[in-house]
Order: structure tokens, then sequence, then C-alpha cells
């Protein structure tokens, strides 16, 4: 009994039944992750003795007849952008090193409870800003179809991990597609939930009216089990919803007949691969062969996507970043590099604190405090990131506020206004979750725009704030995998796991893995 | 001075000067190979994002958020929270009561 080849649901029941124990289980994925991760790159922290020991207290519990939680014992990886009270969290990022937060993520307590092992925490491109996992400061994440390409992003390390079974099971975040495209591109399946379905506490927040936690898994079946414990009203998150969670595994064996779906034409123009553009339409058949019908809906300012995320997301930003600032915790740099000009100790040396005030006014600073930060945030934070803080600082300043971050707003209204008039006549929208499979590293990292362009059938999703899921629909002549998106009206996320599910049943792309450690598949 | 003037003000490129001044709005300190790059990169975002000006927005109210949810309270009764310790354990620096930073004021002519 292989742990490595089970499905989350699989491994639990048998985790359940004593087929195996917590330890063993966890013992393989952290094997696999410590023979793995030197080529993938997807984790950034793993502690296997805090694994283990949480694993033989699990073991321990069970054989004394003490209840154990619904995930008892399935490991799960939990991308770096959560707050874990017990292992680093860094988002990625030289500004939060080895920070430690006082608290858990709601989520991570949540599944805490539920008695999974966590196996670590996972790469992603910084502060969540990304499509490729290339913006890290820990290094990029290496797509474990080919090492030489992207596994997409911000949870590229989530995604890598569960294509390379290093974890059956890993969380991630998506505010512009973050969770969805690195399924597509890493031939697993993600869920965004719908927008205040997952507590967003203890989620180190990058846009707060996008972002979403949700599940990673290789199946919807699987991300149907770890969403019983990660949804639900959490009274520490005023944007949570308060509507009761459904039994999502319960509501998984439905046929799709009559369910409508959507076929948005614009998606299908110039720049979509071909054979990407197969398999969607490849993905459709199979849905209509499984009692759906398929129909041509619009979605009119869907190209005015990208610049409204790219306007809301980076001034959003902007206020969500200005916390790190060297004062309190994470990176701080009181000097030019090279120089070293800290403050004196409380009640000492005036002078000292007179002179340090002088060379800061000289360097252009109002005061020795506003230089602390401006140094710290331009060494704690990458390229990418100082880009969009800038981008979201400049769009909402005084006279540029209104045609630039008002207007997106507006736009914003309108792309809603677009998904939920297309939900009068389908309850689903099926379409590309990426325009080409997995790109290679460097490829786009010259040209920002082009990399903001990977997120173009992902943006809507959560400007909307409905739910969208992706999973694996077929390959290409090369082996990459290709990925299929459906998104949902609000609270929707049992039909999404539904028809995922139903597609999972009558397809195999899901089982596929990548050739064994070490090696891309050719 | 209504909107008009600051559309077609806002899709002019930026000058090294404007991403300055955003630079330190921002509390960014960047070295000037850095200015430079930023304003080159900048200028290209922001006229790429100024086609939103094509969108017939007139009769369209902002949406700041996907949730149709008023103001949330919760009853005003403490609750635990983090202890000195806690809240201090990750501080640069910190004296075991308050967090230690450089001077807050500049040329305040304090004694």
């Amino acid at each position: 009994m292989q742990p490595l080849e089970l499905s989350a649901v699989d491994l639990v029941a048998a985790l359940r039944q004593g087929d195996v124990t917590a330890v063993q289980c966890a013992t393989a994925f952290l094997d696999r992750i410590e023979a793995t991760n030197p080529a993938i790159n997807a984790f950034l922290h793993v502690d296997r003795e805090a694994a283990l020991s949480r694993a033989a207290d699990i073991d321990a519990r069970r054989r004394a007849g003490k209840p154990v939680g619904p995930l008892a014992g399935l490991p799960v990886a939990l991308k770096d952008v959560l707050c874990t009270a017990d292992m680093p969290t860094t988002c990625a990022s030289k500004m939060l090193a080895g920070y430690r937060p006082p608290y858990d993520a709601d989520v991570v307590a949540r599944l805490r409870r539920a008695d999974a092992v966590f196996v670590g925490k996972t790469n992603m491109d910084e502060f969540a800003m990304g499509g490729s996992n290339e913006n890290s400061a820990f290094g990029p994440v290496h797509n474990p179809w080919d090492h030489s390409r992207a596994p997409g992003g911000s949870s590229g390390g989530s995604a890598a991990c569960v294509a390379a079974d290093m974890a059956p099971v890993a969380i991630g975040s998506d505010t512009g597609g973050s969770i969805r495209q690195p399924a597509g591109l890493c031939g697993i399946t993600g869920l965004k939930p719908t927008y205040g379905r997952v507590s967003r506490r203890g989620l180190i927040a990058f846009a707060s009216s996008l972002d979403q936690i949700g599940p990673m898994a290789r199946s919807a079946a699987d991300c149907a089990l770890v969403m019983e414990t990660i949804a639900g009203h959490d009274p520490g998150d005023s944007t949570s919803l308060t509507t009761e969670v459904p039994r999502y595994t319960d509501l998984l064996d439905k046929p799709l007949t009559g369910v409508r779906i959507g076929r948005v034409p614009e998606h299908f123009a110039a720049g979509l691969d071909p054979e990407v553009a197969k398999g969607v339409e490849e993905a459709f058949a199979v849905l209509k062969a499984a009692g759906a019908t398929v129909h041509d809906v619009r979605l009119p300012h869907a190209k005015y996507g990208i610049p409204t995320y790219y306007l809301i997301a980076p001034c959003e930003a902007s206020s969500n970043l200005a916390r790190y600032d060297g004062a309190h915790y994470g990176h701080r740099e009181t000097a030019p590099a090279g120089g070293h000009r800290e403050t004196a100790p409380a009640g000492g040396h005036r002078e000292t604190a007179l002179a340090a005030r002088a060379a800061g006014a000289a360097a252009g600073f109002e005061s020795p405090l506003v230089e602390m930060y401006c140094r710290s945030r331009a060494e704690g934070f990458g390229p990418e990131v100082k880009r969009r803080i800038m981008l979201g600082t400049y769009a909402l300043s005084a006279g540029y506020y209104d045609a630039y971050y008002a207007k997106a707003l507006r736009v914003r209204r309108l792309i809603r206004q677009d998904y939920l008039d297309a939900f009068q006549t389908v309850d689903l929208i099926g379409g590309p979750v990426s325009a080409t499979p997995a790109f290679k590293l460097g490829e786009k990292t010259d040209d920002p725009l082009a990399m903001y362009l990977v997120d173009l059938y992902t943006v809507g999703t959560n400007l909307a704030g409905v739910g969208g899921i992706s999973f694996p629909c077929g390959f290409t002549k090369s082996g990459l995998p290709i990925g299929f998106q459906l998104q949902a009206p609000p609270l929707a996320e049992p039909l999404l796991l539904q028809a995922a599910d139903r597609f999972q049943r009558l397809t195999d792309w899901h089982r596929r893995r990548p050739k064994a450690a070490g090696e891309g598949r050719a | 001075m209504g909107t008009e003037s600051r559309t077609s003000a806002a899709a002019r490129p930026l000058s090294s000067a404007d991403v300055a001044k955003v630079a330190s709005l921002a509390r960014l300190a960047l070295g000037d190979a850095e200015l430079a790059r930023m304003t080159g990169e900048l200028s290209k975002i922001v006229g790429f994002v100024s086609m939103l000006g094509e969108v017939d927005t007139s009769a369209t109210a902002p949406l700041a958020h996907p949730l149709d949810t008023q103001n949330v309270f919760r009853d005003d009764v403490p609750a635990e929270s983090l202890t000195t310790a806690q809240a201090l354990q990750s501080a640069p620096r910190h004296d075991g009561e308050c967090f230690l930073v450089p001077a807050v004021l500049g040329d305040s002519g304090a004694a």
C-alpha cells in the first residue's frame, strides 16, 4: 500500500481503517519531499521532526480510542502566505525572512483541529504577486512535468508539490488566478471559492477584496474533502460569509443532466494556443456527453479584466503592504548599503540621535524614522512587489484617483454584472484557464506586461467575487498539462465540484503523473 | 477643475520626477538606475491600463467589494489578545516594553 499513490479521500479512509499509520504516511511524503525538493524547490520550510511528532500523537490517540479529527493523519502543505505560529511565514520575501507569526491563520487552526499533519510551507511568488513563481526571493519553482518550465503562480509551490506527490493536498491562495492557473499548468485540480466562503484571517493580505484561500489536490473529490474543513464563517474576518457550509463530499455524485454550461466565443481569440483550444473543446464534448448542454454566452467586458485587475489589486496592495516598514517585525535597514546608522538605545546619547537626524535629512528623508521605512522597504521587497506598490500608490494619489482607481471600480461593477447576466441563462461558464501550457522559466521575466497577461482567463472570477475551479483536460504533444476552468455563480461550489468530479469519473487526465523524481516527462 | 483634464493628464507618460514623488509617498528608497527603469515600466503599464477610458461608466457606481455586506459588528466585549512578549517577539529592536525605532521627529529643535 503506497501512500503516495492514494487520493486524499482514500488516504483518510486507509488511516481511519488502520491500513496505514499516520507516521508511515508522513514518513512516505517527507521522504519524497527530501528526494524531490532539490530539483523542484516547491518547499521553503519542512519540519520533519514536528510532522512526525504530530503524526505519532495522532496514532497514539487513535490507538487509545480517543476521538481524532476528520482529516486525521492527512499530510497537508501550506502556501507560505498563511500564518503558522510554529513555522516561519515568509511570503517568499526577504521582508519576512525567518518571520514567525504570533498566531495561526483560521484555515491553519481548522486544519490542525481536523488533525491534518503539516509537512511544510510552500514556495510562491513574493507576496502572492506573480504568475510563474519566478518572483520568489528564494528561487523559482520548477514544473514537475518539465523542470525548465514554470509551474505557474503565485501558488506555484503548492501546485508543484501536489503534482510531484510531495503532498496529497496543498492549500493555496487566489487573487487573480493564483490557485487555478498553476493548477492548470501542473495538471492538478484547484478551487477558488466564492469570495467570503473561506476566512482570510491569517492570510497575509495582497488585495483584500480579491484574495481567497482554496484547496489544491489531484481531484475535485479531494478538494471537496478539504473544503468541508476550511470553509465557514469566522467572526475574526468581517468579510466571511455566515451561510452554512454544505457537505461537499455528499453532494458530488450527481449527474450533469440538464446543467447548462456557457462557452464564451471571445475566449477563443488569437493568442490562445491551438493545442489548449483543442483540449478545451474536447472537455466541452465530454461534459456534453455526460448530459450537460453547451451554450454560447457573452462576457462583453472580459477584455477589460486585466487592466481593471492591474489597477485594483496594486492599489489595494499599496495599502496592505504599507505595514512592512521595519518597525515591528520583518526586515529593518536604517542606513545606506555599507553604512550603519542605528538609533541610540532609549535614554542615551542625544548627540548620536541628532547626528542621525541630520544625516537622514541630508539624504533627503524627513526623519531617521522615515529613512528606516524607505530603506527597509527598498531592501526587503523584490522588483515586482515594488512595481505594484508604486503603480497602486500612483493610481490612488491626488489627481489620479478618479481616472484610475475609481474608474477601475466602475468597470469592476460592469464585469460583475456580465457574470450575473450570463448566469441567468447558464449554470456554469467553461473555458481555458491559461492561454498557453507551462512556459519556459525566464521567458516572460523581462516584460512585466507580458507576465500580467497570463491572468487573462482568471481575473474576472476574482473581480466578480464568484467561484472557479480548474482541472486537467488533456496534454500537449510535448507532454504538458492543459487546464480547463469552470466558473459558477456565488456559493455554487457544490455544482463546480460535482461537474469537475463527473468529468474526472469519465476521464483520467487527473491520474497522470510526471516521471519519477528528478525527471520531467519528455 | 473636473475629471476631464485629469483624464487627459493621466494618459501622458510618467516623468522620473513623477516616479520619484510616488516613491516618496510609497516610502521606497529607489536608486538612480532603479528609478529610471521603474519610470519606463510604470509608463508602459499606466499606458496599458488607460484603455479603461474607452468604457462608458457614466451610469455606473464604483464596486469596491463583491459582497453586499454592510458594517459587520461584534459585541464590545474584551477578549484575549497578544501578550507583550508575543507582540515583541519579532521586533528588530525592543526594550521589553516598547518597539525601538530611529528618531521619529525631524528638525523639531527639541531640548
